[in-house]
Formats: C-alpha cells, structure tokens, sequence
C-alpha cells in the first residue's frame, strides 16, 4: 500500500482513468468524427484549402485550417475536464484520495493531448494520399505534426484553466476558444500590421512573439527551431501551473 | 431543565470515557471560516480505536466542514489535524493513506462501471492485490449484483452502496462518513447500520446525521455541533438522561384521586407532578432519578390502569441544546 510518496503520486491513475474516459463516452468519437471530417473538408475544399487544385505536394492547407479548428474543439474537450468534476462533488472524493493536485491536474492534461494526439494520427492517409499524389518534403509534413501537437497543447491547458475556474461548462468553453482565438489572431499578418501602424514597430513585434501563430508558422515551414518549441513548452507549463492555482483555490467552492 | 443550564452543563462536561483503543484523531485548536462566517471555531477532540462517533447539529453548523478538514479537503485557517500520527499539514498523503472517506451524496463517476470506479480508486490507493480488494469490497456492500452497469443507471441505495464501497476498499483505520444513510429507505438503513456495526470494532468511525434514532442504534460517543462549536461530547445514553421526560412516570387512573396524587407529592424523591388530563398524570423525580419502585409502594391500592416510564427523547435534548445558543 505504501509507495513511494511524491509530487506526482496518483498520476498514472488520474491519467489511465480519464483517457479510457474518451474511448468510452461518445465525447471522444463526435470528436473524432468532427475533427477528421472537418479538417479534411477545409483542406480539400475549394473554397478553404484547394488542397487539390493547389498541385503541390505540401500539406500547408490542413496546418493552415487544424489551428483554427482546434480554437473551436479543443476547448470543447477541456472544458468538462474540471467544471463537471467540481459540479458533480467528484472533485471531493479526488481530492482526498493520496493523489496531489498537481498530479491530477497533469494526469488529466497528458491523457486529453494524448487523445489529441491520436486523433491527429488519424488525419494519416492524407499525407499518405499526398505521397501517392507527390514527392512530399516529410521534414516539413512532421514539423507541422508537432507542431500541431504542441499547439493543441497549448489550447488545452488554457482551455483546463477556465474550467478550473467555473462550474459552468458552457462558460468555461466560451472563455477558452476567446481566449485561444485571441493568441492565434495577435500573431496573423493583418494584426500585425494594424498594430504596427498604430504602435510602431516594437510592439508589433513584442506581439508577435507571445503570439501562436508566429511560432507554429516556423514549424510548418520545416524549421524545428528551439525558440519556438521553448516557446510552447513554457506557454503551456505556463497555463497549467496558473490553472493548479487557480483550481486550489476553487476546488472546494 | 432551561436552555442555558442545557448549554452550561454541555461545556462543563469532561468528554465520554472511550474503549480506550489509541487515538486516531487528533484534533487541536481547528478552525475554518468563510469570510465572516466561523464554519468551524477553535475545536479540538481526539477519536480512539473502537469509537463510533456520530457529529449531529443542524444544517449548516459546521459538521460538513469538520469532516473536510479532517480528510484533507479543505485546509484550515488555524489548527492541527493528525490521524493516525500523520500531521495532514506537513504529511498530507501518508495520512490520506489511512482514511476512508464517504462524501456528502456520496459522489461518484457516473459514467464509470461500478467495478471500473472500484478499480481507479485501487490504481490511485495503489492497492497491490487490486482485484482481491475489489471483489472483498463488492462482497461486503453487496454490489455483485450491479458491478458492470455504469454508476449513473443506479438507485440511490446502490450509490450510496458503491460510495461506501470505494471508502472501505483500502480497510482504513479511519472511516469518515458524511450522512452515509441521508435519502434511504428503512431496508437500507438497516443494512448500512448493520455494516457499520461490523466495521466498528478494529477502527474509528465519524459520521454526521440528522436521525438522532442513529445515534442511538449505532454510535458509541455523540457530538452536538452549532455554529462551528462542539457543545456536547458524550454518550448517546447520558445525552438521553438529560431529556426533561427522562425517568418521567406517567400513570393513566381510571377514576380521578386527589388524595393519590397528593400522597405522591408528599413523597421527599417526588420533584412535582403534571396533570395531563383528570385522568392522566406525569410524575417528574428530583434529579431525573429513577424512582418506579418508591412510587409502586405508594399506589399499591389506587385506581392505576397503566404505569410508563419514559426514557426521554434525543430529540428533546438536541432542540434545548441547539436551540439555546441559536436564541
């Protein structure tokens, strides 16, 4: 009965539990479901991504429309994470089993970017279908993958904080996808050049790089730059450790 | 007896004698507040091996928060908690370890299987023979019946079954229920009572309710709890020798006698009488003593059609001392 008692003790439970969670509930498969399907229309469609009309062997399309769509659902995913735990007295019985806060905050954060991370696995037959089509760069092709990874990442640790601050689902998916939205447009062109005309050069550029989308554009162009995964690293590491405060302090309102 | 000598006599009381088992809890100086609100006010007690400890105070006296801050849940303002010789301040875990904990309404995930839940909390208790401990604790709360449907689908009972079920499945020392029978019918009751009875014997049990008929069924040592203080700490069976009514006579005549009654009065363990009807008297002994057989000698030859000595009631006792602070 007595391991070793840590930091992180009780994670591996937290973590198996909720992501046998997502194979077992229909949340997980309307996930996928929308994902795959609505990825592939953005990217295929004439309208979004042309990804046929194109007729280059790149998968710019789909890492141009997966960010967007992950401000919609991400959100989604992580927004029951902790409100439905606090609303249903759950959080209780979490909380006084030998398992850390900090332990189950990260349990639940791996096992959401692992599914994440599979439904990502499933959008594979259209680099696939583009190797049969082309001769692909694969460095670009696994760039953009991680940093799809890292950016879902990202939205799900922004995503847990607003649910660690209200019971309401509802209002915590709202606060989230602003919240994410607001990252990915602070870093677009047009954004930059609107706040570079009206504030000038430095704070344009300030934006740019606490901003998503500067640093998951270098990615999508092949570049595994350091800068750039430390950047999501610490986003990320940032947005949890803030959601741990924040859940400490509301756990048990 | 008034509420304030209620209150008085409360406070001066020295705790009730335990079984004597090691302490388990230890609790020192507690207390919680929500902004102005004292939830729970400088209260201190211990609880031994062998005691059956029933918190019972009205909505919103403190008891729920008594028993989050012993579990761990809520960290107090002021105020120590050890169980089993582990601080909960500095050894958080160790003494989580040794506490089995049954929430108000008895939370659970609903979408989990009953043996699926069973089995998380093993992970997370890092049971080692998880399986054994599991089919023990199905077994004891008689759960074989629904173990593969999920949580959600269940009646009230069998929830509150599958929340006693994830309390017990480590075989704590410490066992803190909250309202473990709130909301079930009769026949659960007994069968909750009836595990609780078995579970007593090599641990310490607290648990909070309203039915003072619990307490005096189950538990072994009673707290009465308002405003965050303890008022009370004793015996179910001495709060009952406090009732006004207790060791009350009340004798049915089938023909009115004054000179009966006033024979009784004369009596020197006779504190006054109260005339229920003509036909219907209580008898109230000095000190609340029981004085049945003085009294028999005394109506030997009157016109008695029944005698009942009453034990006084819980409840009675509960109203004068919680009402007393409330006023």
């Amino acid at each position: 009965m007595n391991r070793s008692h840590g930091r992180f003790t009780g994670l591996r439970a937290v973590f198996l539990r909720e992501l046998k969670g997502y194979f077992s509930s229909p949340l997980g498969y309307i996930f996928i479901v929308t994902f795959l399907v609505g990825s592939g229309w953005l990217t295929l469609s004439r309208d979004f991504g042309r990804f046929l009309e194109l007729r280059d062997a790149s998968l710019t399309p789909f890492f141009t429309y997966v960010p967007w769509l992950f401000v919609v659902l991400v959100p989604a995913v992580a927004m029951r994470l902790w409100a439905e735990e606090r609303k249903s007295g759950t959080v209780e019985l979490l909380f006084t089993l030998p398992v850390t806060l900090e332990a189950s905050y990260l349990g639940k954060f791996l096992a959401g970017w692992c599914f994440l991370g599979f439904s990502l696995l499933l959008t594979a037959p259209l680099p696939l279908q583009l190797a049969r089509l082309g001769d692909p760069d694969w460095g670009v092709v696994l760039t953009g993958y991680l940093g799809c990874l890292l950016l879902a990442g990202c939205y799900l640790a922004i995503g847990m904080l607003f649910s660690a601050l209200t019971k309401n689902q509802v209002v915590a998916f709202i606060l989230a996808t602003a919240a994410t939205a607001l990252f990915l447009i602070a870093g677009l062109p047009q954004t930059l050049d609107e706040i570079g005309r009206l504030l000038g050069s430095y704070p344009a550029q300030v934006v740019a790089s606490l901003s998503l989308s500067d640093h998951f554009a270098t990615l999508t162009r092949g570049l595994v730059e350091l800068s750039a995964v430390s950047f999501f690293a610490l986003f990320t590491a940032g947005w949890l450790v803030c959601g741990m405060l924040v859940l400490d302090r509301t756990k048990a309102s | 007896m008034t509420d304030e000598t209620a209150v008085g006599a409360a406070t001066a009381e020295s705790p009730p004698a335990s079984i004597g088992g090691e302490v388990l809890i230890e609790v020192e100086h507690l207390s919680k507040h929500y902004g102005p609100i004292r939830a729970v006010d400088d209260v201190s007690f211990t609880v031994r091996r062998g005691d059956v400890l029933g918190f019972l105070g009205p909505n919103g006296a403190g008891k729920t928060t008594a028993m989050r801050l012993i579990t761990g849940f809520l960290e107090p303002d002021a105020g120590r908690v050890r169980v089993a010789g582990f601080d909960l301040a500095t050894d958080s875990l160790r003494a989580r370890q040794r506490i089995g904990y049954l929430p108000e309404n008895a939370p659970a995930y609903g979408e989990m299987t009953v043996s699926g839940f069973l089995d998380f909390i093993a992970q997370a208790r890092a049971i080692e023979d998880a399986p054994r401990a599991i089919a023990r604790v199905i077994e004891r709360t008689g759960l074989s019946r629904v173990k593969h449907q999920t949580i959600d689908t269940l009646s009230k009972g069998f929830k509150r079954r599958v929340g006693l079920a994830q309390a017990l499945i480590h075989d704590p020392e410490v066992l803190i229920l909250d309202e473990p029978t709130d909301g079930l019918d009769p026949n659960q009751k007994v069968l909750v009572h009836k595990l609780i009875d078995e579970l007593a014997a090599d641990r310490c049990i607290v648990l909070s309710t309203h039915i003072l008929d619990e307490v005096e069924r189950i538990c072994n040592r009673a707290m009465i709890i308002s405003q965050g203080k303890i008022l009370v700490d004793s015996t179910p069976e001495a709060l009952i020798a406090r009732a006004p009514s207790h060791n009350v006579i009340r004798l049915s005549l089938y023909q009115e006698s004054p000179a009966l009654l006033d024979r009784i009065r004369q009596e020197p363990w006779c504190d006054r009488l109260a005339l229920r009807s003509p036909l219907l008297v209580d008898v109230y002994p000095q000190g609340g003593e029981n004085h049945l057989a003085e009294l028999l000698e005394v109506i030997k030859e009157a016109p008695i059609s029944s005698i009942h000595l009453q034990e006084g009631r819980l409840d009675d006792v509960f109203r004068d001392i919680t009402e007393g602070v409330a006023a």
